[in-house]
């Protein structure tokens, strides 16, 4: 390349398109390469064309792209999410599929597995886990407190747009040039630059960075939230669980996303500019990386853990109409894990070389952390006891939860015995250990408030019937694929290997890519059932807002809940705020009076800085250093343009909210109320006969 | 005690307004305590990580051939002042001593901000002329992933500072600019508060151990 090249497309060019590897070396290897690429390229012109061929561009835009309500982020969110969760499940198949075709080296070079590991582990934690939790944060915590947005709707719009543009260099690396073949931690020295030159860490580093930010911010924005934006008589001891788990949440965020950002910084000075923070020579100290990246990775998965453990004690508590067994024992339980989780991130790194008491201490405090999860389970157990239970969509995941997770916890349990992690760490037991927490604990509690809060969000229920068959196809495809890996672990497979010899292995591959194809049916029958309730919207619309015998101040209002959330806030006086006012006759009642809303107006900037900080991105990893100092002049001004502006909400006169809510309580006067019974039937039209043993 | 004192929140003045706009304000206020704290823990990490490479000097310049006490005296003089110039700013707002007065205190601070910065730039650059590169040795990486971070901050800060001051001009001394105007204040002052932890620790402690 000339110098006139280099400065304008840094070291770009067209060898980094797969296709090329494609012409110069035809096999299976670049086959699935540049299917996946197919994949995403097609994917992205089919929604493209069905954007203008039903002519959404305005919609979109308008209602969604520039829309700073804490709903429809959340919904963006949860849709980012399952796009990302699609292709992260794709890859595991993939993988699943390699192992299975040994023994031997299968169908996939070794670094093209190297990089199916690494971004299915970084999008499932970073790219779905993530965003799919502070999505339903986004969108259910400022309904169950009683509020009418977050306290930063702009910075909240903002995390969105940073949260999806760094899921988006993946999505990039897929087409342009190659992700990292470091897995999902990223250690140096085998991510620096000595022996990692290409562009694959690159994209690694500034996807986290960038999407770390916008988590830091959600953070932030929710602590602050609840901290000082609850409804009048919302004490800390009337918040509803799933809040408590988000503050808990919050605090994690703020205080351990710092950690992944330094890590992952400090790497790039190394890449970048020749720093010796991890290197191997001149005093470099890798040690220093895993303290870090731990120091984040640990409170990571209970930052992502509590929030569903939030969603469990909703979803136990209504479906077994009860109130919440233990609700002090859980906030106890709960902040006590969150203080717990940040003593404990040397046990992913026992044989790292510390001395044997440093381990003990870690081991032990690993743990403790089963006594507060154990109340946990007892508490929604003893909830469900003498309840009247309903099996119903959430419910069942919720039941697969408590008996799968126990499983994974135990395994974590002989984990953290630091002599017997001598013996399995690095192989398959462990990759088996963090998905039977993973899945049962987040992805399944995901799934569950999908179908929990589905209604709330578009009023209509989901489709049971398929709701049952995805249950059914989560759980079994979990078992067949991550069961086996326990076995095959502690015969001594290593994790991430793309080929093996032992033909003992076999059956337990052929197993756990059986188990793969049938979470592919699970993801695929999510998508038959949301197919199919769209299409069957008609019967089953819950206008009224309370399809459940809900608990929470969320089904208090219609469903979907109009701009302002609350046409008047609400006034609490009890933990459980709606089960109580049903109970007192206090629901549904008219107020004495409305006042004007004010609301945020709507905004380009998150938009703008999503699109412009992937430039950012795509112009760092491939040094065009003028487009990157371009893009930040460029983000800079318009962070600083936004600051001038002064009218930033609109008024909705107290007339309008007082004709949009008398409507809506005429309707739930005329609406006929639903036994328990009939909620899966037409008949359930969201108005609930409260049916609650000792409701508060 | 008049009305106007009830709603007065600590340090600025922000005159009768309505009770849903003074929880607002405070909103703003804790949001920004709660991102100072995430910032801190950045700082902290950054300090671990310096402590821990003291010794990871690779046969390079350490901190008896490169620190210059000297210089590191002169930038703690013009921090530590500007930041009791950023307080006389606010306490002039809030007793209503005239814009003039904050206008003054306000730029006062700006130029011991980059008074700071000159002398700062300075010191790295004699650093570099010994060999004191971020390349050179861990140690030196560790000093430039720190020290350089808390400059980048000030001059972050000096950025911020003069566009209030146009903001004063242009949207006028609103509620939300005084707000805003609190706000710059705490960070400055969480500035200063880094930077005693930079000499103690980085300049103090680096020639103690180093």
């Amino acid at each position: 390349m000339s110098a006139f090249e280099t400065t304008l497309f840094g070291r770009l060019s067209w060898d980094a398109l797969p296709l090329a590897a494609l012409l110069k070396n035809p096999g299976t290897n670049e086959i699935v390469a540049n299917a996946a690429g197919a994949i995403l390229v097609l994917g992205a012109a089919v929604v493209l064309f069905v954007l203008s061929y039903f002519r959404l561009w305005g919609v979109l835009w308008r209602d969604w792209l520039t829309s700073t309500d804490h709903k429809k982020l959340g919904i963006m969110y949860i849709v980012f999410a399952l796009v990302m969760l699609a292709r992260g499940v794709l890859e595991g198949v993939v993988m699943r599929a390699q192992q299975a075709a040994g023994p031997g080296d299968g169908f996939l070079e070794a670094g093209h597995f190297a990089q199916l590991f690494s971004t299915h582990g970084t999008i499932m934690i970073f790219f779905v886990a993530v965003p799919f939790v502070v999505g339903f944060i986004n969108f259910i915590m400022p309904l169950q407190i009683g509020a009418r947005d977050v306290a930063f709707p702009v910075m909240n719009q903002i995390s969105l747009g940073l949260t999806v543009s760094g899921g988006m260099m993946l999505m990039v690396s897929l087409v342009v040039g190659e992700f990292s073949t470091g897995g999902w931690t990223a250690y140096p020295p085998y991510t620096g630059a000595a022996f990692n030159p290409g562009v694959g860490p690159d994209y690694w580093i500034w996807a986290i960075v960038v999407s770390g930010i916008g988590t830091t911010l959600s953070g932030i924005n929710f602590a602050v939230t609840i901290y000082k934006m609850r409804a009048p008589g919302m004490g800390f001891m009337r918040l509803p669980m799933f809040c408590w788990t988000v503050i808990c949440s919050s605090i994690l965020i703020i205080f351990a996303m710092p950690p992944l950002g330094v890590a992952a910084l400090l790497l790039a000075a190394d890449r970048y500019l020749d720093f010796h923070f991890f290197t191997n020579d001149l005093g470099g100290n890798m040690m220093n990386y895993a303290n870090l990246f731990w120091l984040f990775g640990h409170p990571e998965v209970y930052l992502l853990v509590l929030p569903a453990y939030g969603i469990y004690s909703e979803v136990f508590a209504t479906f077994s109409a009860k109130k919440l067994y233990g609700y002090v024992s859980l906030v106890i339980a709960t902040m006590s894990i969150a203080v717990l989780s940040f003593t404990v991130w040397l046990h992913h790194f026992f044989t790292m070389g510390q001395s044997a008491l440093i381990n003990a201490v870690f081991g032990v405090a690993t743990m403790l952390i089963a006594i507060p999860t154990g109340v946990k389970v007892y508490d929604w157990m003893a909830t469900m006891y003498r309840g009247r239970i309903r099996l119903s969509v959430p419910m069942l995941y919720g039941i697969g939860f408590l008996i799968l997770f126990v499983i994974g916890g135990l395994s974590g349990v002989i984990l953290a015995n630091p002599t017997i992690d001598f013996q399995v760490h690095n192989t398959l037991f462990l990759v088996a250990h963090f998905h039977n927490v993973l899945l049962p604990g987040v992805l399944f509690a995901m799934l569950a408030g999908v179908n929990y809060w589905f209604p709330k969000a578009f009023g209509f229920r989901l489709n049971e019937r398929w709701g049952r068959i995805s249950v059914a196809l989560w759980v079994v495809g979990f078992l067949f694929t991550f069961m086996p890996l326990y076995f095959v672990g502690l015969m001594g497979m290593p994790r991430r290997s793309f080929n093996w010899e032992d033909p003992s292995f076999q059956p337990y591959m052929i197993a756990a890519v059986i188990g793969a194809l049938i979470i592919l049916c699970g993801l695929l029958s999510v998508l038959v059932q949301l197919y199919v309730s769209i299409r069957d919207r008609a019967q089953n619309r819950v206008p009224v807002g309370d399809p459940w015998d809900g608990r929470t101040l969320e089904w208090s209002i219609p469903a979907p809940p109009p701009a302002y959330n609350f046409a008047v806030l609400p006034q609490v006086r009890d933990r459980d705020a709606f089960a109580e006012a049903k109970e007192s006759g206090t629901a549904y009642l008219k107020p004495t009076g409305y006042d004007d809303i004010e609301l945020p107006k709507n905004t380009s900037i998150g938009f703008l800085l999503c699109v412009l900080s992937g430039v950012w991105m795509f112009a760092l990893v491939w040094w065009i250093w003028w487009l990157a100092l371009g893009v930040t002049v460029a983000m800079l001004l318009i962070v600083i343009v936004w600051t001038f502006a002064t009218e930033t909400e609109v008024v909705i006169p107290a007339a309008q909210v007082k004709a949009e809510h008398e409507a809506w309580l005429a309707l739930v006067a005329r609406t006929p109320a639903v036994d328990r019974d009939d909620e899966a039937a037409p008949a359930n039209l969201g108005y609930a006969r409260p049916d609650m043993e000792g409701a508060t | 005690m008049s009305h106007s004192d009830h709603q007065t929140y600590p340090g600025i003045n922000l005159g009768d307004i309505d009770p849903r706009h003074q929880q607002r304000v405070e909103t703003a206020q804790f949001g920004f305590w709660v991102f100072i704290m995430s910032d801190l823990v950045y700082f902290g990490l950054m300090f671990a990580i310096y402590i821990t490479m003291i010794d990871a000097q690779a046969g390079g310049p350490g901190p008896h051939e490169l620190f210059d006490l000297r210089s590191l005296f002169a930038q703690t003089v013009l921090l530590l002042t500007s930041s009791m110039t950023v307080g006389l700013a606010s306490l002039a707002l809030k007793y209503h001593l005239g814009l003039g007065r904050v206008y003054l205190w306000l730029v006062a601070t700006l130029l011991l901000g980059l008074g700071f910065l000159t002398l700062e730039i300075m010191d790295f650059m004699n650093m570099a002329a010994k060999g004191g590169v971020p390349q050179r040795s861990g140690f030196l990486s560790a000093f430039y992933g720190l020290v350089p971070l808390h400059g980048l901050h000030v001059a972050t800060g000096c950025l911020w500072l003069v566009i209030l001051m146009i903001q004063m001009r242009v949207i006028g001394v609103t509620d939300q600019i005084k707000s805003r105007l609190m706000r710059f204040g705490l960070f400055w002052h969480f500035l200063d508060l880094i930077w005693i932890g930079i000499f103690t620790i980085v300049y103090f402690g680096g020639l103690a151990y180093g």
